[in-house]
């Protein structure tokens, strides 16, 4: 008995860590060329987008995923909402913007990425 | 990484549409331009129709840059209008609901055979080995299922998890995995477990996985109805237009498709046509349905030097306009735009939602297992089973789903019926707070008032002269001058066909009045001062003069050879429904103010009219913005209403900032909330959908929470120790299933909400 709730204990440890503590992956830069962020199975990929401060951005988006919730992206700094046609790039034009990181996600925020602006 | 790769070598025939083009030897620099890229190997351009043909391999990004470094403007005439994107993605929702409903009836198909024969008594247990075998192959069958129609839940839960993050996905794979897992721990090694709890619970895994993805597709089905208000605006925009274009240098009239009308094109629309563009009349004369846009009823006329705007209807006549504005810059356009922002946008009551749907999934993971801990510790015999059935249940009921689409449903639906009723709402925030208004400040000029003076009333003193004579009189006098009330008496006499004539000897005598010769007549035309200044005798009509005056207008005394001809009141009308509107505003509770710089007999005179009895007059335009702090400071969430550029700052300091945007002229970035037409029913409408649609999202907030929040503990077992109750896993995934469905239905419930007129 004392290893089951050992067990769990280490599970609950383990969800904390990976949902809540765990510092995320380097971004993908996205000065270069044009990305395409594809939706699908729950995530956007890639979820962390390098941009340089001042520069007007593109982004496509490429909906691979049925499900109602991923249907539209929100960029709710710029006051930015798109719908994603299925199958189909959608192209979203970004204003140039001031160093900081800046959320874009489904209304229900299940599907989450960040932008990260950073000086040249 | 995923970029695009762009190499490909196929030859094709590429269609791009040229703005800027506006001579026959653009064609041949624009020709060379193209045909010189490496890779094209012919470029052909159509003048008539702006548009050039290219076949090769090069990439239309490339072809569009070679353009626009000779100076003109390309884009693709591939470029897909919003019709079209509409109609494709209904087709693509029409194939995943088909698809779903498929995966339904597959999961459904195992699942409901089994859950009656557990229902019915059937023994679910383990114990011999011909219970194992059969229950082995079930098992089988049932991870086909989770394959054919799960598939989707385990792919995004694994993505997600790799991802850090946890979605609902996450939960309905743990869930049906756990109930499965264990179900195959039973067949496979019933020893390990006390007999007790040698259960399978194979129906849960196939039921839970077709009740959610009946669940989806039911909602993808409602959700395309709340898109109605965007279908029916884009439904508005013509498909072609005819414009006047050189064909072989001679202008003729051509059809094209409405992607390709450019800036300054002269378009023709014929009755019963639709308006392309937003543009203004250069030739003709009509009459313009413009209710689509506005709601307003009647038809608006039209001639020369008067803007259209796409999207209405042309009536009566035939006219020629120039374009000024094309593609996504026509109000129309701009218009779906603002709506389909503002319908994504939230209100700040949705986002407590938001934030706990973004914390919930791993704290229902954890309050999965902690509750499974509990059973196998405390739990009564067999252990167990009620740890695997509660720990299933709780991550099933969790499902954030409802929760998340609790306001965005409703925001969705009521921004779009604001904007059938001719309010564009800006964005959640506006919407939330108008519902809120506890005070509203009405400009008077051009907001309770047309803003236009007119001629109201015509006394005539001298019965020698007829009356159009008098207003020839007057506007022969006044055409010089500048002053709003002497335009008022030209554009009334015009519109009634009397045009006015040259006078001499003209003389403007300050605070006064005019005097002038007219046909060898000395004409006076002013105040009563003017008038006892020359001795003209007025007798009765200074009372007469004075009963105008109480009724807001402005009376103006015109004399002929120092005698009195008559009276002309000028004013400015009050808008026919505006004393409606205004008591529909009072019998929602709402603190009715006028706001004017007019003087104080006027001011009250109007107020008294329109039935508003606090009234700020004389207020200087500078000074309107204090007013609306004036009430704030009292503590009213002060609405704003006005519609001239003055209004600005008093406009942004509101809670909420009205415009009025007559018609064609839309300020649509102006303000909070726009109302497309000049009535003052669009106020009380925008308050009522606001309220409609605040009520909604609690409606859905309340539901869904109330649905979480005691649907986990249940489902932890809670209720066990005192009722003796463990909700079944199935129950569970039908609830969660049907929360959301009834979310999107209550939200698509707002649809028949209909503002109350009159
Ligand atoms: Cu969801």
């Amino acid at each position: 008995m004392m290893i089951i709730n050992l067990i769990g204990l280490v599970l609950i440890a383990l969800i904390v860590w990976w949902f809540w503590l765990y510092k995320p992956a380097k971004a993908v830069d996205a000065s270069a060329d044009n990305i395409t962020v594809v939706v699908n199975n729950g995530i956007y990929q890639p979820s962390r987008i390098k941009v340089f401060e001042g520069k007007k951005t593109t982004l496509q988006f490429l909906r691979k995923d049925g499900s109602p919730c991923a249907a539209t992206v929100l960029f709710p700094a710029f006051e930015i909402s798109e719908e994603l046609p299925l199958n189909a790039n959608k192209t979203i034009e970004l204003p140039s913007m001031l160093t900081g990181e800046y959320l874009f996600h489904c209304p229900m925020k299940m599907y989450t990425g960040t932008l990260i602006v950073e000086k040249e | 990484m995923n970029k695009i790769i762009k190499n490909n070598t196929d030859k094709k025939t590429q269609e791009l549409i040229i703005d800027g083009a506006s001579c026959a030897s653009c064609v041949g620099k624009i020709e060379v331009a193209l045909r010189s890229i490496d890779g094209v190997d012919s470029a052909e351009m159509n003048f008539a129709l702006r548009t050039v043909t290219v076949t090769g391999t090069v990439e239309i990004e490339l072809l569009i840059k070679a353009v626009e470094s000779i100076g003109y403007n390309a884009k693709s005439a591939e470029d897909k209008s919003d019709d079209e994107l509409i109609d494709e993605k209904d087709i693509a929702d029409q194939k995943y609901y088909k698809s779903l409903m498929r995966q339904v009836w597959i999961a459904l198909g195992l699942g409901i055979p089994l859950m009656v024969y557990s229902l019915a008594g059937g023994p679910m247990t383990v114990d011999t080995s011909l219970e194992r075998g059969v229950w082995f192959f079930i098992g089988i069958l049932c991870a086909a299922i989770m394959y054919f129609s799960g598939k989707h839940f385990y792919i995004g839960a694994w993505k997600s998890f790799t991802n850090h993050t946890a979605n609902m996905d996450t939960l309905i794979a743990l869930g049906t995995g756990t109930a499965w897992i264990y179900s195959m721990v039973v067949v496979f090694f019933p020893m390990i477990l006390p007999e007790m709890a040698r259960h399978v619970y194979f129906e849960a895994t196939a039921m839970i996985i077709g009740l959610i993805d009946l669940g989806l597709a039911l909602e993808v089905k409602a959700r395309g109805r709340t898109s109605e208000a965007i279908k029916r605006l884009i439904g508005l925009q013509a498909k072609t237009a005819r414009v006047v274009r050189d064909v072989n240098g001679k202008p003729q009239e051509i059809d094209i498709a409405i992607e390709q009308v450019l800036l300054n094109d002269i378009v023709r629309v014929r009755p019963g046509e639709k308006i392309s563009v937003d543009g203004i009349v250069i030739q003709g004369y009509t009459s313009i349905d413009e209710s689509m846009l506005t709601g307003e009823p009647m038809p608006v006329e039209k001639s020369e030097e008067d803007e259209v705007v796409a999207g209405t209807l042309n009536k009566t006549g035939s006219i020629l306009f120039k374009a000024t504005r094309v593609g996504k810059d026509t109000a129309l356009a701009q218009i779906i735009n603002m709506v389909k922002r503002a319908q994504n946008s939230k209100p700040s009551i949705g986002r407590l939602a938001d934030v706990i749907s973004a914390y919930f999934v791993p704290v229902v993971m954890i309050t999965s297992i902690v509750s499974a801990l509990v059973w196998l510790n405390f739990g009564p015999d067999p252990a167990v089973a009620f740890a695997v059935v509660s720990a299933t249940t709780v991550l099933i009921i969790a499902c954030p789903c409802a929760l998340g689409l609790a306001t965005p449903m409703s925001v969705m639906v009521g921004v779009g019926k604001a904007a059938e009723a001719g309010v564009l709402i800006r964005n959640g925030e506006a919407l939330q707070t108008a519902s809120k208004i506890t005070a509203m400040i009405l400009d008077k000029t051009g907001t309770i008032t047309e803003g236009a003076p007119k001629v109201t009333d015509v006394l005539i003193a001298d019965e020698s002269y007829s009356e159009s004579y008098i207003l020839k009189a007057a506007s022969s006098l006044e055409s010089g001058s500048e002053h709003p009330l002497a335009q008022a008496i030209v554009d009334s006499t015009i519109q009634s066909g009397i045009d006015p004539e040259t006078v001499t000897d003209f003389n403007a005598i300050a605070g006064h009045g005019v005097q002038a010769t007219f046909k060898g007549r000395e004409l006076l035309f002013g105040n009563q001062k003017l008038m006892l200044k020359n001795g003209v005798p007025l007798m009765e009509f200074v009372e007469k003069a004075q009963k105008l005056a109480d009724e807001a207008k402005t009376p103006m005394y015109l004399a002929i050879d120092k005698k009195l001809a008559a009276i002309i009141a000028v004013s400015d009308p009050i808008k026919a429904d505006s004393v409606s509107a205004i008591k529909r505003l009072q019998a929602n509770g709402i603190r009715v103010v006028m706001l004017t710089g007019d003087n104080k007999a006027t001011a009250n005179a109007v107020a008294k009219k329109v039935g508003i009895t606090e009234v700020f007059a004389e207020v200087l335009p500078e000074d309107k913005s204090n007013k609306v702090a004036e009430l704030q400071a009292q503590g009213e969430i002060v609405g704003m209403t006005g519609d001239g550029i003055n209004d600005a700052p008093a406009l942004a300091l509101a809670n909420v900032g009205f415009a009025i945007g007559t018609g064609t002229d839309v300020a649509i970035e102006s303000a909070d909330i726009t109302l497309m037409r000049g009535s003052l029913h669009g106020l009380a409408d925008a308050i009522a959908v606001s309220k409609a649609t605040l009520r909604n999202i609690k409606q859905n907030l309340f539901g869904a929470f109330i649905y979480n929040v005691a649907g986990v503990p249940f489902a932890a077992g809670l209720l066990y120790p005192f009722f003796g109750l463990l909700l079944n896993p199935v129950i569970a995934g039908a609830a969660m299933a049907f929360s959301s469905l009834t979310v999107v239905t209550n939200a698509n419930r707002l649809r028949f909400f209909k503002p109350q007129e009159h």
